[in-house]
């Protein structure tokens, strides 16, 4: 009951954001943490929820990125009409990657990530249908609404909002499906799972396949608001590293920790770079590398998670203090 | 058989035995203590970026930046081993795969920070220049990178199958509370593991610098190589790791020379993916 609460709370303030806050600058990075919380949050489902870390999600939103610029491009489709496309292509390429190394040890799992991404990259950059080294660029105009080109951030904000919370209803609704107990069965211990019945491959397997295709519709409502696209912003490792930092600072494994996590890191990030300007580019790379370390090191299951325990562990001392007064 | 093609075949053995060379440390670490160093990769692009730095400073080759390399490198990775990757590596999965993907991250941007991201390269003739062979060409330095690579692989090798030393290491890899019991520290040998890993990279990096460029981002490439040598060769094993390197080295020139340079990365890479589907135990792995 006090959780619902405090969630309407914070959700009608996310709601109210843009209008309080009308400058130009801030809607945008209000779109931006949204847009960053929906592929951190879908990366959770898999890197999270099923324990397997993905290093290279970027694959998938350059599927959704690449499916609209590329439809746009050769077939004039408004870019948010190739989500299905996106979608596809990248449930492929996570069967692709998913079904040899879900039945081996986590770590086939990220390398065949990294390597993966950096192959479509490769792939990309050489293809000229997709726009080569120079990337694909969308309307120049408007033609019509349905191409979703806006001047002004708000649009995007909210139509992020309603994505983002699809995304964590999913996520919500597996988490407390069958699905959901079997993936915590088999994060807690693989074996004891399988022992018990439980087709741990398989419901990996499944988990990355929803991920996949839920990181393609944020690369596809990127393209659809910076209405460009090239090798390095749809499919270089940094993108990756921030969809992967933003969950684990968060909290991988916690329905909102991806958002907290994208709250905190795309006002940094926005902000060093305009302090900054390009030489900003690499230390906030560094920054980033030992805030991973950091985080594995020392909080493996994030700040949300920090916080959390902070706040149980307050409880009991709440109701001991009713013991001793009943006393 | 062309001269042009032997050509080709013998400067991707060369170059495979450097891989091969990298790529046995990384599959040491993996097959001890079931840990993979993302970072693997960047250690070797520190090790080029310290012989750059040699060569520009004293205007010293590749036997001055050996031993400087190797000595800063398994400083690093012993430093690493301690701070980092002992606390990690029972922890959860996203803690054993993001302590070192962070280190990663932390070593090329740092480099990127402090060298910039333009590409940098070492004299052509810093080892002697071209040989000529009966009509098939061979640069010095390849062809120096390419034995000390074979030798020192092998010698890592025997140095594990033959000595003491190597006998406690690979009883760690084996049961690490019976190596315990039986008077080996775990801890001792797995810190030894990663000083002699990433001194390996060390002396490879400031071998593979005499002929290859050296960017803050050619970390990234090195490391997929090693991903794809170690799969193939098989986890844990150094002789696997040894035929996968020279294999790979091959099939990594063929490509650009018959099909073109840009591709042959897409080649590598696309074998990782058909290792990991029709033999993830690798060549000489068991199953």
């Amino acid at each position: 009951m006090k959780r619902s609460v405090w969630l309407l709370l914070i959700l009608a303030l996310v709601v109210v954001y843009p209008l309080l806050f009308t400058t130009p600058f801030l809607q945008r990075l209000g779109a931006l943490v949204l847009l960053y919380a929906i592929a951190a949050s879908a990366w959770n489902i898999v890197g999270g929820y099923a324990g397997q870390v993905s290093v290279g999600h970027v694959v998938f939103f350059g599927c959704g990125a690449y499916a609209s610029m590329a439809f746009f491009t050769h077939f004039g489709w408004p870019p948010i009409a190739a989500v299905p496309v996106g979608m596809m292509a990248s449930v492929g390429i996570a069967a692709l990657i998913g079904v040899p190394t879900l039945r081996l040890s986590g770590h086939y799992f990220s390398m065949a990530t990294i390597a993966v991404a950096e192959l479509a990259r490769l792939i990309v950059t050489n293809v000229e249908a997709l726009g080569a080294a120079v990337g694909l660029s969308g309307p120049v105009m408007p033609r019509s609404v349905f191409d979703l080109s806006f001047t002004s951030a708000l649009p995007y904000y909210y139509l992020f909002l309603v994505v983002l919370l699809a995304v964590l209803g999913l996520t919500y609704w597996m988490e407390n499906s069958r699905i959901g107990f079997y993936l915590r069965a088999i994060k807690d211990n693989e074996r004891a799972a399988r022992s018990l019945g439980v087709q741990a491959g398989r419901y990996k397997l499944y988990a990355y396949m929803m991920s996949a295709g839920l990181t393609s519709i944020a690369g596809t409502l990127y393209a659809t608001m910076y209405g460009f696209i090239d090798p390095d912003s749809g499919l270089g490792i940094l993108t990756s590293v921030k969809i992967l930092i933003m969950a684990a600072l968060g909290g991988a494994g916690l329905l909102f920790g991806p958002l907290v996590g994208a709250a905190i890191l795309v006002p940094l990030e926005e902000i060093s770079n305009n302090l900054l300007g390009g030489k900003g580019a690499g230390l906030t790379f560094v920054v980033y590398g030992a805030i991973i370390m950091i985080i594995a090191r020392f909080y493996p299951s994030g700040l949300l998670k920090l916080v959390l325990d902070r706040l149980a562990s307050a409880k009991p001392a709440l109701s001991e203090q009713k013991v001793r007064d009943v006393a | 058989m062309s001269m042009s093609l032997l050509q080709v075949l013998i400067g991707g053995l060369l170059l495979g035995a450097v891989y091969a060379l990298f790529s046995s440390g990384l599959t040491l670490i993996w097959g001890m203590m079931n840990v993979v160093n993302f970072a693997h990769g960047d250690f070797v692009m520190i090790a080029m970026y310290v012989a750059f730095m040699v060569w520009k400073l004293f205007g010293g080759g590749p036997f001055l930046a050996m031993p400087i390399a190797a000595m800063l490198l398994a400083t690093l990775g012993i430093i690493a081993y301690f701070s980092l990757v002992r606390h990690v590596m029972k922890g959860p999965m996203l803690a054993q795969i993001l302590g070192t993907f962070g280190l990663a991250l932390l070593l090329r941007y740092g480099m990127f920070w402090t060298f910039g991201a333009n590409f940098q390269s070492l004299p052509e003739n810093l080892v002697g220049g071209t040989y000529d062979l009966w009509g098939i060409r061979i640069q010095a330095s390849r062809l120096l990178a390419g034995t000390l690579a074979i030798v020192l692989t092998i010698t890592l090798h025997l140095m594990l199958t033959r000595t003491s030393l190597g006998s406690k290491m690979l009883a760690v890899a084996e049961d690490s509370t019976a190596a315990q019991l039986m008077g080996i520290r775990p801890d001792r040998m797995q810190a030894i593991a990663w000083g002699l890993a990433a001194g390996l990279t060390g002396i490879a990096g400031a071998l593979i610098a005499t002929f290859f460029y050296i960017s803050p981002t050619v970390g990234e490439t090195l490391a997929i190589i090693a991903f794809v040598t170690v799969s193939l060769g098989g986890f844990g094993s150094i002789t696997g790791a040894l035929v996968a390197g020279l294999l790979i080295g091959v099939i990594e020139s063929l490509s650009g020379y018959l099909i073109g340079a840009v591709y042959k990365d897409i080649v590598v890479y696309t074998i990782f993916i058909a290792v990991l589907w029709f033999r993830p135990q690798g060549l000489m792995g068991k199953n």
